[in-house]
């Protein structure tokens, strides 16, 4: 654990602000994400948590009237920078949702090349090597390696969930954004993408946003406490869910608030 | 805003408070039992033990519970896990109090009496260690917690001196080799029981402010409790 | 008021609930039977007279002039289908870029009143388009016209298929727009590939539903492809087509002519009837419909 703090940190992010129209969602936010790590942020409903991760896409400001400031660095280059395409580092940092989203009306398989496909490759041995291989990552090959023509959402809400994080992986992004992947899972299926999220942190970065604070704690590196807006604390899980510094966060994790 | 695991920490709290009582009456009896030359008391210590040994299992259970249904976080978690320890070292308490009667029952059986003027005074220093760290406990009182760690270096110094002095009247007159082993056991029990109270007080420490003092300066070997 | 007291109070009105209940349900009953009984009687009346009508010669044959026995309405069955074929070339293309911007860029003023507009066009009189079509087109272009009628017909469908597919875009939820763009995809290619593909099959049924009405249209004939009692298969002349030769068959004092006119409301009430059933079955295979 230690080990992942002493690397570069993989993004960079610098007095990061969103708003939704008036409303101010991520105030003045800085931190630094490690590589190979997985990075928690908690906090209540409301608090700008998930704002933040799409912010780290550039995904929050395709919603009407929203609008993001800031500096993010993936790897000492600025997305917020002038010029920069926003779905070139959506290609990098790749994002799974709160509710699994295959694409109505593909298979399996054409989920999971979709980003590729339409993206304009079109060798067909490619993409099966990439599909056989994001779905193994997904941990989802052996349950769907003998129905990939099956449509996507003929699965079981956990294996939509792990296709997507398959769809999500076949890009090759070095860092993935998770938004509360579990909440709509039942413990099995959750339990499972838990398990995933500790394995595919060997090769990507993992940011996610939980919840559940026993799962922050079962699966992340570091976590980061966000309320109205504001970056609370963010440090090691294990000292934020056993010493925390700030009050504001102590009375958060032991259910206080309210 | 009260919370459901409020309840269940109240009652924790109020279990190892019933058993610290209970603890600190034995070590009471046991060290009266030999200053006042008295065979009731250490029936009452045995007594005692008895109704120890089972809160010991009821607080074990109850942090069990805690752990397993209310999955606690920071400052909830910290002072379960110390209630775990600290129950422990209250079980060893009562144990050590049982040997010091025994030590006792011995020392009173036996004709010839050595006199040591100290271990009347360690047996008072470790009486406030034990006690003070138990005000610490309920008031969750970093600052008096960490006097009891200063008092446990006073308790080490009388035992050394009384053991000093144990055998050098043993060297002269063997015939008080057995009272002056009973002694010098007896020291070595209250000294112990002062470690204790001293796992006590860093436990207590570790609750209130998640600071970890055990084995502080030089860098600790590994996690390993102070008791052998 | 105590529990007790509320469950009394409750336990006594049950019957009277029921009974209530009960005569409701029949009211909204036999109001539901009602609205039933035009159609069906429309139907049967169309079926008892328009059945003695048909027959192989109505399929294959011309009309015949004024006295001669026997003919048909082959030209205008077949003037009806370039019609809508016009028609559907003109306005779906058309209406589904439509729906498509008002779904996906629909939350500008401009959009607005894009869709304010359309939902006027929707309720334009079809007479009134017709006119519309005759003075800017029909005039200029010196004469009558089947690609003047498949322009009427295909403004008449713009409405129709730019409001459904921009209802169906919106039954896909953000969030598959979002995966999406979050894969690295422009818009329009997530619009295009994604969003419009997963509801082909409803965009298909609204489509359908747009064509079985203004293939019944009459009224923005009579001024844009007028008739033609001949065969014709050209667009820059006036061709005919099913509602207008019922129309001018049912207002002539020839009972021979009444009979042909009943058999092609027949023909085009089951036409009608096909389309719409058969975009009712496509869309239960549809993807979002099933979600």
């Amino acid at each position: 654990m230690e080990a992942s703090t002493q690397q570069d940190p993989i993004l960079r992010i610098r007095s990061l602000n969103a708003w939704f129209g008036e409303s101010h969602a991520v105030k003045d936010v800085s931190l630094d994400i490690s590589p190979n790590a997985v990075t928690a942020i908690i906090g209540p409903s409301g608090c700008g948590k998930s704002t933040f991760i799409r912010c780290l896409n550039r995904l929050h400001e395709e919603v009407p009237s929203a609008g993001a400031a800031g500096e993010v660095l993936l790897s000492g280059m600025n997305i917020y920078g002038e010029g920069v395409d926003p779905v070139g580092i959506r290609r990098k940092i790749g994002m799974v949702f709160q509710k699994p989203n295959p694409f109505p009306a593909l298979s399996i398989f054409d989920n999971v090349v979709s980003g590729l496909r339409l993206g304009g490759v079109r060798r067909r041995s490619i993409l099966v090597e990439v599909a056989e291989r994001s779905l193994r990552q997904a941990a989802l090959w052996d349950e769907v390696k003998d129905k990939l023509h099956a449509p996507g959402t003929g699965l079981s809400g956990g294996q939509q969930q792990r296709l997507c994080i398959a769809r999500a992986l076949a890009v090759d992004p070095p860092v993935l954004l998770m938004d509360e992947p579990t909440s709509a899972l039942d413990p099995i299926a959750t339990a499972k993408i838990e398990e995933l999220v500790l394995e595919l942190k060997k090769q990507v970065t993992i940011v996610i946003v939980t919840h559940n604070m026993q799962q922050a704690a079962r699966i992340s590196d570091r976590t980061a406490f966000f309320l109205m807006g504001e970056l609370v604390e963010y440090g090691e899980t294990s000292t934020v869910f056993t010493v925390p510094k700030e009050e504001r966060t102590e009375r958060y994790i032991t259910g206080k608030f309210g | 805003m009260i919370r459901h695991i409020d309840q269940g920490l109240s009652q924790l709290n109020q279990k190892l408070l019933t058993m610290a009582g209970l603890v600190e009456q034995a070590v009471e009896c046991a060290t009266d039992a030999w200053r006042f030359r008295n065979m009731a008391k250490i029936a009452d210590v045995y007594s005692i033990e008895r109704r120890v040994n089972q809160c010991h299992l009821d607080v074990d259970a109850a942090c069990v519970q805690l752990l397993a249904l209310q999955a606690p976080m920071a400052k909830d978690l910290r002072f379960i896990v110390s209630c775990i320890k600290i129950n422990n070292d209250l079980e060893r308490m009562v144990d050590l109090a049982v040997n010091i009667a025994n030590n006792t029952e011995f020392y009173l059986q036996a004709p010839t009496a050595i006199h040591i003027e100290d271990l009347s005074q360690m047996s008072d220093e470790v009486r406030i260690m034990v006690r003070e760290v138990l005000d610490a406990f309920v008031k969750t009182d970093e600052r008096l917690a960490r006097r009891v760690l200063s008092r446990d270096d006073r308790v080490d110094a009388y035992k050394r001196k009384i053991v000093e002095d144990c055998l050098g009247q043993m060297k002269n007159k063997p015939d008080r080799i057995e009272q002056g082993m009973n002694l010098i056991f007896i020291a070595k029990n209250l000294e112990r029981i002062g470690d204790h109270a001293t796992n006590i007080a860093e436990d207590v420490i570790f609750s209130a402010s998640g600071q970890d003092i055990r084995h502080a300066v030089p860098t600790p070997p590994k996690e390993n409790d102070s008791a052998e | 008021m105590k529990s007790a007291q509320i469950h009394a109070y409750l336990s006594e009105n049950y019957t009277r609930r029921r009974w209530v209940d009960r005569g409701m349900r029949l009211v909204l009953f036999l109001c539901a039977v009602a609205a039933l009984v035009p159609l069906f009687s429309v139907l049967g009346y169309v079926l008892f007279r328009g059945v003695p009508g048909l027959n192989l010669d109505f399929f294959t044959q011309i009309p015949r002039p004024v006295g001669e026995a026997g003919g048909g309405m082959a030209n205008s069955l077949v003037g009806t289908c370039i019609l809508v074929a016009t028609a559907s070339l003109l306005g779906i293309p058309w209406g589904i870029a439509a729906g498509v911007y008002l779904s996906e860029y629909g939350r500008t003023k401009t959009a607005h009143v894009v869709r304010f507009a359309t939902d006027i066009l929707a309720s334009v009189p079809s007479i009134v388009i017709g006119l519309f079509i005759y003075a800017l087109f029909v005039v200029p272009m010196g004469g009558f016209s089947a690609l003047a009628g498949g322009m009427a017909l295909g403004v008449l469908m713009i409405p129709t298929v730019a409001r459904s597919t921009e209802e169906m875009l919106r039954l896909v939820p953000t969030h598959i727009r979002e995966a999406g763009l979050a894969l690295g995809l422009p818009r329009w290619k997530v619009i295009l590939r994604v969003v419009l593909r997963g509801c082909v099959s409803a965009i298909t049924t609204g489509v359908m539903l747009a064509i079985a009405r203004v293939a019944g249209e009459t009224a923005p004939l009579l001024f844009t492809a007028l008739n033609n009692r001949f065969w014709s298969d050209s667009l820059t002349q006036p061709i005919a087509s099913l509602p207008v030769q019922i129309y001018s068959y049912a207002i002539a004092p020839f009972e021979e002519w009444h009979t042909q006119a009943w058999a092609g409301a027949l023909v085009l009430v089951l036409l009608v009837f096909v389309i719409n059933i058969g975009s009712r079955v496509f869309f239960r295979g549809d993807a979002i419909g099933r979600e």
